[in-house]
């Protein structure tokens, strides 16, 4: 069979090349090629399910919680865990809020490049939001000082946290995307922080550390303004474009 | 203790067997393992990749040998898999590369206080300060674009602070050839750190080649551009300083010997009891390799291995941190630059290699961007509190 692909007909689609329809001629072609294969193994995704069981079954973690004191038995006593696992949401809620200033950065110099009037943030909502994360971080490494902590430790939340976010600094980063990428991307990490806030209030409380409690509900409330701003400047740019 | 390698003869060839699930074992923990974990795993592959490489160059080079070679290679390959595989996937390629640095860093610095041929000890405490600075854009860069602390994977071994600035590191390719050791009179140790830090410097130019496109940030992607440029230049360096004159048997001999070497130093300061069993099984396939090719070149050059190797493994590297030695270093060399195989002063830089850097850095240098104005500090520079911003800054 002579394919259909040949140069000139795979310089003629311009655009976007993703997707079946791009070449029908060379799509029935790859239809066809594949009907005509056979598995080399019976079976479906229940076996690449068990092999990932054996390797979660050796139970190795990602790492250590930042302070793990013993009591007198040799076991976590129930307090010092307590205090363990509010270091370890401590430490993912710092570093989140210093890449959420570094993300902020990427977009105000992305805003102040591209210089666009549609509508969205300014330059002075941005920094205001960027400088309000800036001082989250610095909430947060005083408050973890306060407990006896060392906030310059990455706890395994931390760390999770920012393999989970990963995408959004390449997203922020990438000179390629617009704006409203960008803030598609920035409501994924807003949406995040806020309920990351939430649960570090209810630890706090939890733990009777009324003060911090206090002062990360402030943090919650200005983080809720990000998210709701960042929703509308979202929604106006999209909708403009209808 | 010392490993006698004609009396310790590994595991023979034919017993060296793998399957996939010993080749991906459990990742190391990137927060509770020990940094000099990660430095001698990523040594490990940079000279596993060595030993795959040369394999293949000499087999394309000689048709007598392709039949063993192939068959050592084979195993070099998946015991390349299984050590670089220790590396977690919450290691991201930046981390992944302030690892690299730190095992040019720490390993380099290891290599050149023990290193008896003093000009060698030259080229290394050369190219050290080089990665040093590299090590410094690179913690800037992590800080900067991504908010993260070199220091939480440097764990405090390493110092992170400007060396020989990465902008004057470019030269003319003349001026990255160095005099080679006479393989007649050289020491073991000199032909067993060269091959080391040769094959480091080769991995760590292949790895930022690979991983440089992965980066959205246009700046990033410069600076990984730049550094590999750098290490592309040092593999220049280090491959010239071995002799050209040793015969593909020789070179072969010594690149087991070298693996043997490498391990034994992991298995000796290994703190994590389940890797030093990889190391020691690494160990032994490596002495099987060695005296498989002891006996190879016993029959192709009529020749005793015992008139190249020593009788008797030198001390291990020093998998420790060598802040002092750095800093005397940095002290006393910061200004040295090369002139063809010669160090000189900053004053007698070679015109050509000067006029090289100028066009390269015409339109700005990366490496000078990143890190403008850049101090590390604990926790990041954020951590210094919240400053105006500087547009475009």
């Amino acid at each position: 069979m002579r394919s259909t692909g040949t140069r000139e007909s795979m310089t003629e689609v311009g655009g976007n090349r993703t997707g079946i329809q791009t070449t029908p001629d060379l799509a029935a072609e790859l239809l066809e090629g594949a009907s005509m294969a056979a598995p080399s193994l019976d079976g479906g995704t229940e076996l690449a399910d068990a092999e990932r069981a054996e390797y979660i079954k050796e139970g190795f973690p990602i790492g250590s919680l930042p302070t793990a004191p013993f009591g007198t038995e040799g076991k976590l006593d129930e307090d010092a865990m307590g205090m363990a696992v509010f270091l370890d949401k401590l430490s993912e809620r710092l570093a989140f809020e210093r890449m959420g200033t570094r993300l902020y950065d990427a977009l105000l110099n992305k805003c102040e490049t591209l210089g666009d009037d549609a509508a969205g943030p300014t330059i002075v909502d941005l920094e205001e939001i960027r400088d309000e994360e800036h001082r989250h971080f610095l909430l947060l490494n005083e408050s973890i000082t306060e407990l006896g902590g060392d906030p310059t430790v990455q706890s395994p939340c931390a760390d999770v946290a920012a393999v989970a976010s990963m995408g959004i600094m390449q997203v922020l980063m990438d000179p390629r995307t617009s704006v409203t990428q960008c803030l598609q991307a920035i409501l994924t990490a807003e949406l995040t922080d806020n309920a990351g806030w939430e649960m570090l209030i209810d630890v706090a409380e939890d733990l009777g550390h009324t003060e911090l409690s206090d002062k990360f509900t402030e943090a919650l409330n200005n983080e809720q303004k990000h998210l709701l701003n960042v929703q509308t400047w979202l929604s106006d740019r999209v909708m403009a474009k209808i | 203790m010392s490993l006698d390698i004609f009396k310790e003869k590994g595991v023979s060839l034919e017993k060296q067997k793998f399957t996939w699930r010993d080749m991906v074992q459990a990742p190391t923990s990137k927060l509770d393992d020990d940094a000099f974990t990660r430095v001698r795993i990523i040594l490990m592959n940079g000279l596993e990749s060595e030993a795959v490489r040369f394999s293949h160059a000499c087999a394309r080079m000689n048709r007598d040998l392709q039949e063993p070679l192939a068959h050592i290679r084979r195993v070099e390959q998946h015991q390349q898999t299984m050590v670089n595989w220790l590396l977690p996937a919450d290691l991201s390629p930046l981390e992944t590369t302030i690892g690299f640095e730190q095992v040019a860093i720490e390993v380099t610095a290891s290599v050149a206080e023990r290193e008896p041929d003093e000009y060698m000890a030259q080229v290394y405490r050369f190219g050290l300060l080089e990665d040093f600075d590299h090590m410094y854009r690179f913690a800037a860069l992590y800080d900067r674009m991504g908010g993260g602390d070199a220091n939480d994977l440097l764990q405090n071994y390493t110092d992170i602070m400007p060396g020989r600035p990465t902008s004057v590191e470019h030269r003319d390719p003349s001026d990255d050839l160095r005099a080679h050791y006479d393989k007649n009179v050289a020491e073991p140790l000199t032909k067993l750190h060269a091959v080391t830090i040769m094959a480091a410097e080769n991995q760590t130019h292949d790895y930022y080649m690979t991983i440089g496109p992965m980066f959205a940030d246009p700046v990033a992607r410069q600076l990984y551009a730049e550094i590999a440029s750098i290490e592309e230049q040092h593999t220049t360096q280090y491959e010239s300083i071995i002799d050209a004159n040793e015969t593909w048997m020789e070179k072969w001999l010594m690149h087991e010997a070298m693996e043997v070497y490498n391990y034994f130093s992991c298995s000796e300061y290994e703190t994590n009891p389940r890797i030093k069993k990889i190391w020691d099984r690494c160990l032994d396939y490596e002495l099987g390799h060695l005296h498989y090719v002891m006996e190879l070149f016993k029959q192709v050059e009529n020749r005793d291995p015992a008139e190249l190797l020593p009788a008797t493994l030198p001390e291990p590297i020093d998998f420790t941190s060598h802040r002092e030695f750095v800093r005397e270093t940095l002290e006393a060399e910061v200004d040295l630059r090369a002139s063809g195989p010669d160090f000189v002063d900053l004053s007698e830089d070679p015109e050509r290699s000067i006029a090289y850097r100028e066009q390269l850095n015409s339109e700005g240098s990366p490496s000078e961007t990143v890190a403008a104005g850049y101090t590390w500090m604990p926790g990041t520079e954020l951590t210094a509190g919240v400053k105006t911003r500087v547009k475009g800054a």
